[in-house]
């Protein structure tokens, strides 16, 4: 079976999950792995669906709701190669301080160039507060330690507080 | 519950507690003299201004701008508590013993709008010195308790709950109940 990549965003409000996927079950689609949340009021889709149909049908579908939900909505095809085992070490980056526009890039470049694989991200503004949370794969813990330096010198260039603490490890 | 100002020796004024991200809230805090007047002053305005705080079952100095070592700590008539060992007051403290890891939800009075998913031990002893007469006592605690002690713990190192949050998605925005 084929795999389309669909994402949808528009205002919060009832019934969006319900109204899309309705769509998709009609056009034989279904849902493989799928993040849908809130982002500042704003209801985000992100979906990987097994179909058969070309994106442009699925897209035609889905665009009658899309209107009346006001939603911006992708679909495209995508490959349909099973995910590769995570490999190596597996961590947490975790960021605070006051917001500013740069933090996630610098922290991300800083992560990429120890051959980190960011597996997971959320940021939070709150007020003034800026949270960055980042799931990461590392080659090794060798590459963990290497990066631990370099993520508190881009931390205190940003003014932000970083630590760096092993995934799935009871912390304490 | 506490009812607000109990506790309190005196009616002195309750303290701006500093939000995140003030930086008095990463910085390591220095060791005090658990007798000096100072501290014990301290101490007072530090269970006033948690008995004022609506939810607040702790507070420690940083959250109130002084680098000190001292927290106060009442998690009387929580749901989640189980042991409770009434006000606690502590200058100094230390963990002297930690086991039984678990993952729970946890606020701060001074990150309002978000709560984190984190790893605690679930059984824990606590030393450390009472202001005034600088005894030294020790606590044992569970549950909720000793969940609370631990993350005083962490604010006299400069760790708030965001440090030690267990993956993306463990933080949250702050539901309103109501």
């Amino acid at each position: 079976m084929g795999a389309l990549a669909i994402t949808a965003i528009g205002d919060d409000r009832p019934g969006i999950v319900a109204a899309v996927t309705e769509v998709l079950v009609a056009v034989d689609a279904n849902l493989e792995d799928t993040s849908m949340t809130i982002l500042r009021g704003h209801f985000a889709m992100m979906l990987i669906v097994g179909c058969d149909r070309p994106a442009a049908e699925v897209e035609a579908a889905v665009a009658p709701v899309a209107a009346e939900l006001d939603l911006v909505v992708s679909v495209r095809e995508v490959s349909t190669v099973p995910p590769a085992a995570a490999a190596g070490a597996h961590y947490v980056v975790t960021v605070h301080g006051a917001d500013r526009p740069g933090i996630v890039a610098r922290i991300s470049r800083v992560i990429a160039a120890h051959g980190g694989n960011v597996t997971d991200l959320v940021t939070r503004l709150a007020g003034n507060l800026y949270v960055l949370t980042v799931e990461i794969d590392l080659p090794s813990a060798q590459a963990a330690e290497a990066l631990r330096p370099e993520l508190a010198v881009a931390a205190a260039d940003l003014d932000v507080v970083a630590g760096l603490h092993p995934a799935d490890a009871d912390v304490l | 519950m506490p009812t607000p100002g109990s506790g309190s020796r005196d009616s002195g004024d309750v303290l701006p507690v500093r939000l995140a991200p003030d930086p008095a809230l990463s910085r390591l805090a220095v060791e005090v003299d658990p007798r000096a007047p100072t501290t014990v002053a301290l101490a007072e305005a530090l269970v006033r201004t948690m008995r004022a705080s609506p939810g607040c079952v702790g507070l420690a100095a940083p959250q109130v701008g002084v680098p000190a070592r001292l927290f106060c700590l009442d998690v009387g008539g929580h749901r989640k508590a189980r042991s409770y060992a009434g006000l606690v007051v502590l200058a100094n403290p230390l963990l002297v013993a930690a086991e039984e890891p678990n993952r729970a939800r946890e606020g701060c009075l001074s990150v309002p709008d978000l709560t984190g998913d984190v790893v605690r031990a679930g059984r824990i002893k606590v030393t450390g010195a009472v202001p005034g007469t600088g005894e030294e006592r020790e606590y044992a605690a569970d549950a909720f308790e000793a969940r609370a002690l631990q993350h005083e713990l962490d604010h006299l190192d400069g760790l708030l709950f965001l440090d030690r949050v267990a993956g993306a998605h463990a933080v949250h925005a702050r539901k309103r109940y109501l």
